[in-house]
């Protein structure tokens, strides 16, 4: 076995309710100060609250042991490779941890008045302008919390555009790879998905999508794509992709969850793309902290310009030889209005601002070379072993930043499910690729190694992968019982679901 | 590594794209820089902004100038919990997973309300993804709307309603309280939801139970959005009431950052989980019968469901909400009961020391928790300036949400705020006030332009 258990690994979980005493406590909090009334007197009793929350009872030595000890249950990408696949786990400087933290962006009030946060609206303009030139696109918001969110404000942009044009329409086209988010989104924002089909080299299929739009081409409202894709392959097809839709009057909206391969080789606007979100807890280094937060900017053309969210970070020009000015546009008449309160998750702005500032215009094309490169290379030491047997590359021909390999004749040959495998990879100490997405690709593996590997860490996954697939050679129950060696084995997922227990029950 | 491949260069790898599509030149950015000089720059930027370490911080309006205790950073910081991603894998999550049950316990706890999610983006979309519930919760579309609501939040359901197509009544205010008789009348049978807030944004509590009574006789659900930091001392939505209790989260263990990142929580009633938005931790057992956690009800979400998913949310606050639950862990049940009551205190001080300044009056007489709003007779803005340059941030001008408070000025107290800090509050808007009644009437003793002197 790859790893060793540890005792504290292995201990039953215990909540920090269950470590609850009564009379506990860890805070100290400061006197009133002020001549003390009876509460009642304040607030009516009936609107009070008879019980405080059962909230823990335990002292800070205790609460401190206590996450130590689950942060422990967790694996993490500062312990090991976690070659997520669409999820761009790449190396967190800590740098962005350092400034994100300074008082006068981690205390700044999102209400203070514009004169009082110049630096603040000028580091949000640097940033709208810096992921203008890396999208080829004129205008950013940078509004929206996450991808999905981002997606969803550019649906609601089409919606905008097309009502201000005297059109409603009805349609958004997707293709069959696309991330769960985009049809979500679709249906959230009012639309029906049209699912497209994919050729035999990965891309959209052509004749598919031309029927798709011919169906009734005034009903398109847009077409949402992933370029590359979620195979990791370049649509080479994109400028007659973006020439169909345009003509059928739609838009065509860039879903930036891939944008690790291309960032300073090609960019979505000049592909024809009007709409983009990027996810600044992928391509631009914001740690994931365990599913957020992240941020979800979007960049669009001209003709969308109008519709963005508000408020819209601006720079005025100053009279008289004084410098510009950042202020907060809300004065938008045809904005489609807020997505959220305030500006946006400003703290993830200040960490994905410092990481551009530090690789600067070569270093981000350089970090996609290198995610391609590693991707690639990958794709090449695999080959060497069984996996070209057992786990062929679904599409075979050079990747981008990440491959998509396909289960289905380790299944039939090993009877070893890519859940088997990846149960086992735990064992390695490594943390499995995104397994069964995308879903046309039978019992997937997505594999996004990313720029901040080295070729010793590729070369160990590959290893580790060629162990298991021996190991099952000789006895296909080793991994199919996996893991072993972590926190817990495998769990009920159904049980979870069919009889959800989803919080602790307190006395 | 290129060998391997077989290829020459990692160019060839890039000629998949068409070549007229490819960039052919450098991107028009500034070239990389060294941890210093990048430090030294955002330093520099972060000097241009009045944090509350400079500007004592009297603005609420959603987010506040709490605390958060040395254990939140040291906790939040470790690698364990900043680098990973979503659970996906739960026998490696083991920890994240069950801080979402805690987080998840944590929450129920607070809002009455026996399901909670692990988090969602922060509180307006929340109460967005709210009204996505309710249309699906009971196939009606319509919602009513109390102006008592957060500014933001009405601006973003109305944002999301366009989209899923709802329409909005809103319903105003009455001395600072929702308007009942209005809130009854507009009610009927194709209403979705009503949403309230409470405390509202002007810091009145509200009748919530009272006001609840017309969503129930018309089956809507009634969806409340609550500051969680008053749920120590305010009855709790559940209690009256609510079918879904959420609300920004940031007052838990989250700092200012100029407006996120946060979370959004979100509670309802166990009629409504499989409507839930965003991810959920249940409690479950391994092979082996050990205790373990799982991401539950998966069913309901987009890398399942997709165009069925109940929300299309994914990554959300994951980090945030653990912070939340530090701070709660923290403060404890007694001292979470203690701040709720110290705000109670503190802020009947300062409502009555500032009532009692020339100048200003009450724009509400309800009772409020922690934050309340007040009427000047000069200009707000001159007045909130004139503030600023003693170094207090004085309230949130009502305004611009608000035309028909073009007078008020929300006022938000934490357990920062020291008695000294509000005395020192009631004396600035005093001497402000009477700077700009100088200036109104042109007396030149006291006319004192702004800038100097404004003591």
């Amino acid at each position: 076995m790859a790893a060793t258990e540890t005792p504290m690994q292995r201990e039953r979980a215990t909540t920090i309710y269950e470590k609850s005493k009564s009379g506990r406590r860890a805070a100290v909090l400061p006197a009133a100060e002020v001549p003390e009334r009876p509460i009642e007197e304040l607030i009516p009793s009936e609107l009070l609250r008879a019980e405080p929350p059962r909230l823990p009872e335990v002292a800070e030595p205790e609460i401190v042991r206590h996450y130590n000890r689950l942060s422990r249950r967790n694996f993490d990408l500062d312990s090991g490779f976690y070659p997520l696949g669409s999820c761009t786990m790449k190396h967190n400087p800590r740098l962005n941890e350092r400034v994100a933290a300074l008082p006068g962006h981690a205390r700044l009030h999102p209400a203070q008045d514009p004169k009082r946060a110049q630096g603040a609206l000028e580091l949000m303009y640097r940033l709208q302008e810096s992921l203008s030139e890396i999208c080829g696109l004129p205008h950013v918001s940078l509004q929206p919390s996450a991808g999905s969110h981002g997606e969803l404000a550019g649906l609601l942009l089409t919606r905008a555009f097309h009502a201000d044009r005297g059109e409603e329409r009805t349609k958004v086209l997707a293709p069959d790879t696309s991330h769960g988010t985009n049809p979500a989104s679709v249906t959230m924002a009012g639309y029906e998905v049209v699912k497209v089909a994919t050729n035999e080299r990965g891309g959209v299929e052509m004749d598919d999508l031309r029927a798709k739009i011919d169906e009734d081409p005034d009903q398109v409202a847009c077409l949402m794509l992933t370029n590359p894709n979620t195979l990791g392959l370049f649509d080479e097809n994109i400028a007659e992709i973006a020439a169909l839709i345009h003509a059928a009057g739609g838009t065509l909206y860039y879903d930036g969850a891939n944008l690790n391969a291309v960032m300073g080789h090609s960019r979505p606007g000049d592909m024809g793309f009007d709409i983009v979100h990027l996810n600044l807890h992928k391509s631009f280094s914001q740690p994931h902290g365990g599913g957020g937060p992240g941020a979800g900017p979007i960049a669009v053309s001209e003709r969308i310009e109008p519709f963005l969210p508000r408020p819209q970070v601006v720079r005025r020009e100053g009279d008289n030889g004084d410098g510009p000015s950042f202020d907060l546009d809300l004065e938008r008449p045809k904005s489609i209005g807020r997505l959220r309160g305030f500006q946006g998750n400003f703290g993830v702005f200040v960490r994905s601002y410092a990481y551009i500032l530090s690789l600067g215009a070569d270093g981000l094309a350089e970090a996609s070379e290198t995610a391609v490169l590693n991707a690639n290379y990958l794709v090449a030491r695999l080959a060497e072993g069984r996996s070209r047997k057992y786990l062929p590359l679904n599409f075979d021909r050079h990747c981008m930043h990440e491959f998509v390999l396909s289960g289905k004749p380790m299944k039939k040959e090993l009877g070893l499910a890519t859940l088997d495998l990846a149960k086992r990879l735990l064992d390695f100490g490594f943390h499995p690729p995104t397994v069964y997405f995308p879903l046309l690709v039978e019992e997937a593996l997505m594999v996004e190694p990313t720029e901040t590997e080295t070729k010793e860490s590729l070369d160990a996954f590959a290893e580790a992968i060629e162990r298991i697939l021996v190991e099952a050679e000789g006895d296909p129950e080793v991994a199919k019982s996996a893991p072993y060696t972590t926190p817990v084995r495998r769990l009920d997922e159904v049980k979870a679901t069919r009889k959800p227990v989803v919080r602790q029950p307190l006395v | 590594m290129l060998t391997a491949i077989g290829i020459s260069s990692v160019d060839e790898l890039f000629e998949q794209i068409p070549a007229p599509l490819r960039l052919g030149r450098p991107l028009e950015l500034p070239a990389g820089m060294s941890e210093a000089e990048v430090f030294e720059q955002l330093a520099a930027l972060a000097a241009r902004n009045s944090d509350a370490e400079e500007q004592v911080c009297f603005v609420g309006a959603g987010m506040y100038d709490h605390y958060v205790p040395a254990i939140v950073d040291a906790i939040t910081q470790r690698s364990e919990f900043l680098t990973p991603y979503t659970p996906y894998q739960p026998e490696i999550s083991q920890g994240g997973l069950q801080v979402m049950f805690e987080f998840q316990t944590a929450m129920s706890e607070l809002t009455g309300l026996p399901v909670s999610n692990a988090g969602l983006y922060e509180g307006p979309s929340s109460v967005a993804s709210a009204g996505y519930l309710a249309m699906a919760a009971t196939k009606r579309s319509r919602f009513v709307v109390s102006r008592g609501l957060h500014p933001h939040s009405r601006e973003t359901l109305e944002t999301y309603a366009v989209g899923y197509g709802a329409e909005i009544a809103e319903v105003g205010l009455r001395d600072g309280e929702t308007d009942a008789e209005a809130l009854a009348a507009a009610v009927d049978d194709e209403t979705a939801a009503v949403f309230l807030q409470n405390p509202n944004f002007l810091g009145a509590v509200e009748q919530v139970e009272a006001l609840g009574a017309a969503a129930k006789e018309h089956g809507a659900l009634l969806i409340v959005a609550v500051d969680p930091m008053t749920l120590g001392i305010l009855k709790p939505p559940g209690e009256c009431g609510a079918d879904i209790a959420l609300g920004e989260g940031q007052p838990l263990g989250n700092r200012l950052d100029f407006g996120g990142p946060s979370f959004g929580f979100f509670c309802a009633t166990q009629e409504q989980i499989r409507r839930m938005p965003g991810r959920i931790a249940g409690e479950t057992d391994d092979v082996d019968g050990r205790r373990g956690f799982v991401l539950a009800l998966q069913t309901r979400e987009q890398h399942i469901r997709r165009e069925k998913a109940t929300h299309n949310i994914c990554t959300a606050q994951a980090l945030n909400a653990l912070g939340a639950m530090v701070h709660l862990a923290w403060l404890g049940r007694e001292g979470f009961r203690e701040l709720g009551e110290l705000l109670v205190q503190r802020t009947a001080y300062a409502r009555e020391r500032l009532a009692a300044v020339d100048g200003v009056e009450l724009l509400h007489e309800a009772p409020v928790v922690r934050e309340f709003a007040i009427r000047l007779d000069v200009p707000v803005d001159r007045v909130l300036e004139r503030c600023a340059e003693r170094g207090i941030a004085a309230g949130y001008a009502l305004g611009c949400d608000y035309p028909e408070h073009e007078d008020g000025l929300l006022v938000a107290i934490t357990e920062r705020r020291s008695k000294a800090q509000i005395d020192e509050l009631a004396e600035a808007l005093g001497a402000a006030i009477q700077a700009e009644r100088g200036a109104l009437v042109g007396n030149s003793a006291t006319n004192a332009p702004l800038g100097e002197g404004a003591s």
